[in-house]
Parts: structure tokens; sequence; C-alpha cells
């Protein structure tokens, strides 16, 4: 298990927006009648993309009223899952995998560049307070190693060097292109491909 | 090798395009009716005669599964689930499923749908595939147009609705109790079985629950017969699978290959060799990180399938092949995957929560070689209190490697670890209560 505090600053209130309340209508809407409550996950995960990556106690509050559940039991959601940031992460927020698969083709290497352009520590925020960084566990692209997180892209195939370029892109503001940084065709052996060639070829 | 006409994701690199129409020309949703048409019980037979087995990890035979599913509807519903939670590290199969073959996925859901009489699937998928899950979106939206889901979906007089629902990020929501909890809405904390869920599952209904790979596999199965996939293999390891090989290969990927395939053949021809040569290979983790490790000498000959795995006391599990050559350490690696799953336990149960904590940093000593001689043995112990002591199988999949790492790497372990905390001459330490004592054998 992990341990997971909520931000000591936090904002007075919280609501959705009006794009994110119709998400949040058509979400509940999934579920049977009565079993609202399944949307809960579905609802952080908007107030997170509402407020710049993170989740106030003020929206998990706000989210029990609207789908009428304890607060108590939202707070017990939004803590046991590791997705959602309890304090600010910055407009970028990169995750770095660094399990077995991935360590052992030099995730290392991405981490000192995340130390290095973003902040010695993870979950620091950056100078700027544009980004931060972190370690997670295997993101389900090992055959991609060593890769990382921004926000919702995975971007793979990674060494140092490309790491830099990438972080420079977003200290920037620009958005970087996701995918395989070696070119390769998503999960195809690189170069060394045995099946299926006549539709490689056609 | 497998011929390419038996591979079942013809489109697994996407040269295709994961579009209905493109799908359609591969064959998919080609006639869904006759399938259904032939009834509910041929086409569990059918599964049954294929002797396909769950890809999720623990290979229970899916037509067994599907039969265990009340025959009548009652009062509650029936659900079907799709578990595409893949977190096991080493895994990245059912990425590839849900951007490159939706539509295998989302015809495979309408006949399983129909098999076990459910009139709603819920798919989970884990957050941080976010970006593949809206591409099967896309797909779910594109079915619904052409009328293959909603009210008489395809044709067949079954009313089926889809649902994406997302993790945020937990390991435990794979296992298919907590992913059931998580669906409500709740912590994904496993339940106790009896009852299972074919009989009491999401929202107390009956529910049958299976990976993304097992039901995707499930259209091309009925269409070719279910002779045809258990051709291939060997008896009750049959068909094809997604291996994904990953590590220190020169070609690391995601291929479709015969089941029972040998280890040797595909990291040699798929993946261009272990980094270094095959004599710089250390050791492989046979099917995701839960699986135990194989060393060099049994991966000469090792075949790929769950009972040839079982018999070296290790397991398919998710077929994700981890490569280790001889340039890493290999107690750091299983440090690092005690570390995983420190971080995931769920906190339920004592020997899980505090044993994953246990191992993790026990090996981190080991790694460093800050243990002592005794504390090998007890890691041993700690693994055995952990195993069959838990709510889920979770505490076995956290063990298991360990004592993998313990049978075949005790020796690399003990020329480390040589340290001896007992103090056994005179230093003259001014706090050590008993100095008495060794003063006399001074
Ligand atoms: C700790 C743990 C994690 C699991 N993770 C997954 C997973 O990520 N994906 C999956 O399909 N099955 C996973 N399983 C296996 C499921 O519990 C379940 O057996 C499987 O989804 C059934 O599908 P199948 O019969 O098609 O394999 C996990 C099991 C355990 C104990
Ligand atoms: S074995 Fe571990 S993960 Fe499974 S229920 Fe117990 S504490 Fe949770
Ligand atoms: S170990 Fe890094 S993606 Fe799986």
């Amino acid at each position: 298990m992990s341990l997971r505090r909520p931000a000591k600053n936090q904002p007075e209130n919280f609501e959705f927006n009006p794009s994110s309340l119709e998400a949040a209508k058509s979400i509940v809407a999934k579920y049977p009648e009565g079993k609202q409550q399944s949307a809960v996950m579905a609802l952080l995960y908007i107030a997170q993309k509402q407020n710049d990556n993170w989740i106030p106690l003020a929206a998990m509050k706000y989210i029990a009223k609207f789908l009428n559940m304890p607060y108590i039991k939202v707070y017990e959601v939004a803590t046991f899952y590791s997705m959602y940031n309890l304090s600010p992460v910055g407009k970028y927020f990169v995750q770095v995998c660094t399990t077995t698969p991935c360590m052992i083709r030099g995730a290392n290497k991405l981490v000192e560049a995340c130390k290095e352009k973003i902040s010695e520590d993870e979950s620091v925020l950056s100078n700027d307070k544009s980004c931060s960084w972190m370690e997670v566990e295997c993101l389900g692209a090992c055959v991609n190693a060593p890769m990382m997180q921004i926000n919702d892209d995975y971007y793979e195939d990674l060494d140092k060097e490309k790491t830099l370029k990438i972080l420079d892109k977003i200290l920037n503001g620009e958005k970087p292109t996701p995918g395989s940084y070696r070119g390769r065709i998503n999960n195809e052996p690189e170069n060394n491909r045995k099946t299926l060639m006549d539709l490689k070829n056609a | 090798m497998l011929r390419d006409q038996d591979r079942i994701f013809q489109n697994l690199y996407n040269d295709l395009g994961p579009d209905l129409t493109s799908s359609q020309k591969r064959g998919d949703w080609v006639n869904t009716k006759e399938i259904t048409d032939k009834g509910r019980d041929w086409i569990i037979n059918e599964i049954k005669d294929s002797q396909l087995r769950g890809r999720g990890g623990a290979g229970f035979p899916t037509g067994l599964k599907w039969s265990f599913a009340p025959k009548e509807v009652g009062s509650r519903p029936h659900y079907l689930v799709i578990n595409g939670d893949e977190s096991e590290p080493g895994t990245c199969k059912d990425r590839d499923i849900l951007r490159f073959e939706p539509h295998k996925l989302i015809e495979g859901c309408l006949i399983a749908s129909y098999a076990i009489q459910a009139h709603v699937c819920y798919i989970y998928i884990r957050g941080e595939y976010f970006v593949d899950g809206q591409k099967l979106q896309v797909a779910i939206d594109e079915a619904y147009e052409k009328k293959l889901l909603g009210k008489n979906a395809a044709g067949t007089g079954w009313d089926l609705d889809i649902y994406i629902h997302y993790g945020a990020g937990a390991y435990i929501c794979g296992e298919e109790t907590a992913l059931l909890e998580s669906i409500e809405g709740k912590k994904g904390q496993p339940r106790l079985k009896p009852p299972f869920p074919a009989l009491i599952g999401l929202y107390g209904c009956p529910t049958i629950i299976n990976n993304v790979e097992t039901i995707a596999v499930v259209p091309t199965i009925l269409r070719r017969g279910g002779k045809w996939f258990a051709s291939l293999g060997r008896e009750k390891n049959t068909g094809t699978k997604i291996f994904c090989i990953s590590g220190n290969v020169n070609n690391p990927c995601n291929v479709e290959e015969e089941m029972n395939i040998p280890l040797k053949e595909l990291i040699e021809v798929h993946a261009g060799g272990v980094i270094g040569g095959w004599d710089n290979l250390q050791a492989v983790i046979p099917g995701g990180s839960s699986m135990p490790l194989i060393p060099k000498d049994k991966c000469e000959t090792l075949t790929m399938d769950f009972d040839s795995l079982m018999a070296e006391k290790s397991g398919l599990g998710t077929a994700g092949v981890v490569v280790i050559n001889k340039d890493q350490d290999i107690i750091k690696c299983m440090a690092r995957i005690a570390r995983f799953y420190k971080h995931e336990s769920c906190g339920q149960c004592t020997p899980c929560r505090e044993g994953s904590g246990w191992m993790w940093r026990m090996l981190e000593r080991m790694a460093k070689g800050e243990a002592s001689k005794d504390e090998i043995d007890m890691l041993g112990d700690v693994t055995k209190q952990i195993e069959g002591h838990t709510i889920c199988a979770f505490g076995e999949g956290s063990s298991w490697p360990v004592q993998g790492l313990l049978r075949h790497f005790k020796d690399e372990i003990k020329k480390r670890n040589k340290f001896d905390p007992i103090v056994k001459e005179n230093k003259n330490i001014p706090y050590l209560v008993d100095q008495h004592l060794l003063d006399k054998n001074a």
C-alpha cells in the first residue's frame, strides 16, 4: 500500500463547469438505476481534468452530493486509487515507469532526466510550477521500455537524450508527439518482423 | 512457426486499420447471426471443444466458466464483464487488441453475452490506457451506428449494450472480484470466494468475467470451429496466444504464436535474440511478474504453455516474457518486483499487506549485501506465511517470484550476504549488554 495525503492548501469551493456536468450526467446513465455510485471513479477523473490535474476535497464533497453517497465513500475511493492526484502536480504530469522490465532497459536514465529538467525530488513542482514528475509502476507498455506517460499520452522506446528533448518541449508549453521515439511501428519487432509479411508489404 | 493464415489477430501491428470496414474485410461481423442461431448450447460446447483457457492469467477453461451462468434468467439480470485491467508487469497484449482489433472484442462480447444471457456488458480498462480506451469507444460507437450493438444487435435478435468503465491505477483491480467492487464505485478490495461471481457478482447478480484476449478470440474459434483451434498447440493447451517479449532482447515485441512454442524460438526468432547473445542469458520470467523465474539452463528446452510451465514450478500467466541477461543484478530485479507488490497490495489481509513490505525490504538489503545468512531462510518463511493465507491470489503472486529467486539463485544471495549480526569477538562495545558473555569466551 502507499500513503496518500490531500494537499494542505485546499480551495473553498468546487463545482462542475457546464461541459463537465454534461459528461458526468452521461456517465451516470451507463449504470442501472440506483447504482449511480458506480460513476464515482469517472466523476473524480472529470473533476481532476477540470481542476488542472488534481482533486481538491471540495470536489469530493461535491461529487458525494451529486451521486447522493456519503462523503467518506468518495474520499475512500479518491485515496485508494493512485491515479487521483490529491495535490497539485502541474499542467504536465510526467510519470516514469520504473518496474523491472523498464528498469533493466534503463528507466533510471529517464528519472535522471526528470531530476535535471523538472525537480530534484519527485512530486515537487518545477520552478515555473508547470510540471512535476513521479516514478510509477508498470504502465502496460513493457515491450516499448523504457517509457513514460505525460498526462494521457505514452512516450515509448526512450533514452536519456530523447527524454530531455521531450521535457524541454513541455517546459516550453508545447505538446510533444506521443508514441515510439525509435520510429518503430507499434509493437512489431523493429526491423525483424517475421509474421504477417503480406500485410506489411501490401 | 505458426502459419499467417492461422493468426487470429491479423491487425496486431495495425497494418490494416482498426475501423469497422477494415475489420469486416478481415472477417469480423460476417454473419454473426449464423453463429447465434446455432444456439447457446452449441456455442458453449464449441468453446469447450476448442479447449480455450482464459488468457487473464489463471488459465481457467472458458467454456466451463460460461456453463456456470444460471440457465434461466431469474429476477436478477446477468452481466458480462471484460477484464482489461492489464497491469501485470511484462504484459501489454490487451492494449493492442483494444486499439487495433476492437471489433474482434466487441463481436466476442455480443456472442458471449448471448451465450450467458447478458444484456449489459462492462469493459473495465485500466485508467492509464485512456487513449486506447477512447479508440475502443470509437469502435463501439461505430458498431451502434451500424446496428451491431443495441436493440437486436447485428440482427441476432439479442439486445446488448456495452459500456467502458475506466480504472484509476490499481493493479489489484485486475483480480475479478476487486474489479467488480471497482465497477460498483468502491475501493478495489477483493471479495471472499465463495460466493463466486457466476452466481453473485456485479450488483449481486450473476456475472461472467473474462480477459480481453479470451473474448476477442471467440468469434474466430466459432467461425473456424473448435476443432481447428484445438489442432494448434497441444492437448489442454490449445490455440494461439499473444506473447509479449520484453527486457534484454534486441527486438522487444508482441507476437501471436502457437501455444507450446519453444521459449528459445520466441526469443531468438521473433525478439531478435538476447542482448549479448544466448550465452548472456541469465533468467526468464515466463508469464508476467507473478510467475517464478526460470534460469538459463532450463530455458534451452522450455516450451510455452500452461502445463509445461507448471511442471517447471512456474506458469504461463499472462504470457508476458521478461528476458533478463547477465548484465543485470538478478536480486535487484526481483527486489524491484517486490516493491511493485508492496505498492499494490490492497491492504485487507495482514500477511499480504505486511509481508509484501518485508519481502521488499529484505530483498533490497540482500541486493546490497547487507543481510545476514539466516535471513535467507527467513525470507523463504515469509513467503510461506503469505501464500495460501490471504483473501485473493495476490498473496501467491507476490510470494512466488521471491520463491523462484530463492529456488534458483540462493547461491548468489548467499555469496553476497555473509554478514553475521552476532558479535563473536570482544570488541569492547560500551553499550553491548552481554559483553560479559564474550569476555568469558575470550
Ligand atoms: C492480483 C491479480 C491480478 C489480476 N490481474 C488481471 C488482469 O490485469 N487482467 C486479467 O484479465 N486478469 C487478471 N487477473 C485474473 C482475473 O482474476 C480473472 O481470473 C480473469 O480476468 C478471468 O478471465 P479469463 O478466464 O478470461 O482469464 C488477476 C488476478 C489476480 C489475483
Ligand atoms: S491478498 Fe493482498 S491484495 Fe489480495 S485481498 Fe489480501 S491484502 Fe488485498
Ligand atoms: S514495466 Fe514499464 S511499462 Fe511495464
